[in-house]
């Protein structure tokens, strides 16, 4: 049969060249993004150091939570030195340890607040999208109902219910986050799914199932995937928020959103009470925006001169 | 048209779309609608290549994507080898498929960014599971990629790595891999450079020749069509107007329409190209939400009458096998028209 051939047409290199993913060319873009590399290591240093507190962080800095009574008026909010780097607060304790234990907190909630939504908001808007009609009408109103509510307020009351404590923090700000994620997956399912390679696959008898999971949604992931990582930051700052009207973790658990709520009233005289932590919020809600949007650029199919 | 060999027949295929959205607009009572398709009917015999031509927007690829249920048809039916299409449900569906593919007009939009293209070709035999063994399924994708003259060390690449016409070609190898006995191209070569039509359009013959399937070819260019095809049937504005075996429609073109739609092929002989008449419609083709009465072509038709727009012609046998919906249609009444072949 290669009468029909036309060695004209074959491609330039002929030799074997390596075959590249596309997850792997945009592995390549994303390493030659600077600011995004930068995201990358800070998110990687910050995760590092919450992992490892427990291992050296109380012996160098003492415990994150319990003060020294006895000694509270010599230790108490000495500014930054050698011993404590991010100084002391008003009971005594390091900034920096609780800066540290913070984390935990910060990237916990980013993280799982974040896994719901995607969760939730990834089925709710690939049934809207993929079914449409009555399902689209439902899933649609359903997420404007919600979005039509003050989020704070929304995520304060759903508090309010459930009780305090982290994981009813996560979980309230991830329930009440998957709004906007649908709209973005509906929205990419929309235009991934006129493609032409989604007839294909129909025409081929592809069932809905193998349709949605191999064609789709792997066209429709990578703006999910920077979305998501942009809430990542999204949610911290909302933990951060809850914590300093006092919804949020409980004290004395240290959390950046309490420490700023303490540090409050000692701005004037001593500011590194408040400026460390949001100092924290700041680089860490940065970095994960600064990777998501790295992500999008090398994630874009089109930008394909790797 | 009664053939023992049918493997297609198309009758009285309708589709119409909804121009206004919602619960209310469509239920009422002048709820406006896009006739696509009107009343299409035409068999196709097992191995033949049926072209069916148009100007865009004339119904032509809905046809063919209504034949394959990729959208639903409004009326009529698709029977295939005696099986009504348009009534199957979801099983008979999926192994019809197996006997019918599709090859798409964008080679670019047609194939999945995300797999490569040995996951693209071997597909259709993963999901009707005709070659369960992974190592074999490789070879015959590797096979198939030879076939339509591909390197088949390219199985891991991404469709981002190739051009227009290789892309086309991995449709090509996607549509045969499960050995269909119809494929319905869908201007399967007006996206590519014309040297590269030439070149997919080769293969198309080639391989028909070995498999011997049957093609419904969908094309707004007449000279591709007249490459290809057994029979051609024109299309205007979702109905049909004429057809026949392409040597007599070419030659002796019994509709006005095809007869302007063949003066507007260039001729590649400057003496004959420059003595005949062209025959320039007028206007623009009426839209299909409000089809003109009687005759569709009539307001652009310069052999009208009063009749044309009152009553809408049937599509007639004028000559043994040559079927034409007009009046007053009469075998090759412009003599210039007629094309060296």
């Amino acid at each position: 049969m290669s009468t029909a051939t036309d060695k004209k047409e074959a491609p330039q290199s002929q030799a074997a060249a390596p075959a590249r993913t596309l997850w792997g060319d945009a592995f390549a873009r994303l390493r030659r993004n600077k600011l995004a590399v930068l995201g990358v290591i800070w998110i990687i240093f910050i995760v590092l150091v919450a992992l490892t507190a427990d291992l050296w962080a109380p012996q160098l800095l003492g415990s994150p939570t319990e003060m020294d009574t006895t000694q509270a008026a010599a230790t108490s909010k000495l500014p930054p030195s050698l011993e404590h780097p991010f100084g002391t607060d008003a009971l005594g304790r390091d900034v920096l340890v609780r800066v540290i234990y913070g984390a935990r907190v910060s990237l916990t909630v980013g993280l799982l607040a974040t896994a719901i939504s995607t969760m939730i908001g990834l089925v709710m808007g690939a049934l809207a999208a993929y079914y449409g009609g009555l399902w689209d009408t439902i899933v649609m109103r359903l997420a404007d109902i919600f979005l039509a509510f003050p989020y704070t307020l929304f995520v304060v009351v759903m508090l309010a219910v459930m009780g305090q404590g982290i994981q009813n923090v996560f979980i309230a700000i991830g329930i009440l986050g998957w709004p906007s994620i649908a709209r973005v997956f509906r929205s990419t399912i929309l235009s991934v799914k006129e493609n032409d390679y989604v007839d294909a696959a129909r025409a081929l008898g592809a069932s809905d199932v193998r349709i949605i999971t191999r064609h789709i949604f792997p066209n429709s992931v990578a703006s999910i995937v920077v979305y998501a990582t942009m809430n990542i930051g999204g949610a911290i700052l909302t933990e951060a928020a809850l914590s300093f009207l006092g919804m949020g973790v409980t004290p004395p658990n240290p959390s950046w959103g309490i420490m700023i709520q303490d540090g409050q009233q000692y701005l004037a005289t001593q500011p590194w009470l408040m400026l460390m932590p949001g100092l924290a919020i700041l680089t860490t809600v940065l970095a994960f925006t600064l990777l998501g949007d790295g992500l999008r650029d090398a994630l874009d199919v089109k930008m394909k001169d790797a | 048209m009664a053939d023992s060999n049918v493997l297609l027949r198309v009758e009285h295929l309708c589709k119409d779309f909804p121009v206004d959205k919602g619960f209310l607009a469509k239920h009422s009572k002048n709820a406006r609608y896009v006739h696509a398709v009107n009343d299409v009917s035409f068999d196709i015999a097992a191995g033949e290549t049926f072209g069916l031509v148009g100007e865009s927007g004339c119904g032509k690829s809905t046809t063919g994507r209504c034949i394959m249920r990729l959208t639903e048809p409004t009326g009529g039916k698709v029977l295939f080898e005696g099986k009504n299409i348009a009534e199957m449900d979801k099983k008979a569906l999926k192994s019809m498929r197996r006997e019918m593919q599709f090859i798409f007009q964008d080679p670019y939009a047609s194939l999945n960014p995300r797999m490569t293209i040995g996951e693209i070709i071997s597909e259709p035999m993963v999901i009707h599971n005709t070659v369960p063994d992974k190592a074999e399924r490789i070879d015959f994708v590797r096979e198939l990629l030879d076939t339509v003259g591909l390197n088949p060390e390219h199985i891991n690449r991404y469709p981002h790595e190739f051009s227009g016409g290789q892309r086309q070609r991995v449709g090509i190898a996607r549509a045969f891999a499960l050995r269909p006995k119809l494929i319905i191209c869908d201007e399967p070569v007006s996206a590519l450079d014309v040297s590269i039509q030439a070149q997919v359009l080769n293969l198309l013959t080639d391989l028909q020749k070995e498999f011997g399937t049957a093609y419904l070819f969908i094309a707004h260019d007449l000279s591709v069509v007249q490459h290809i095809s057994d029979r051609v049937a024109v299309m205007y504005l979702g109905n049909m107007m004429e057809f026949s075996d392409w040597k007599t429609l070419y030659n002796e073109p019994c509709h006005p329409y095809t007869q302007s739609l063949l003066s507007a092929v260039p001729i590649p002989d400057p003496d004959i190209q420059g003595k005949r008449e062209r025959i320039i419609l007028r206007g623009d083709p009426p839209s299909p939400i409000d089809p003109p009465s009687g005759c569709p072509f009539h307001t652009r038709c310069p052999i009208a009458q009063a009749k044309c727009s009152q009553e809408k012609p049937e599509l007639r046998e004028v000559l043994p096998n040559h079927y034409c919906a007009c009046h007053f249609a009469e075998p090759n009444p412009i003599k210039e028209s007629s094309i060296e072949l």
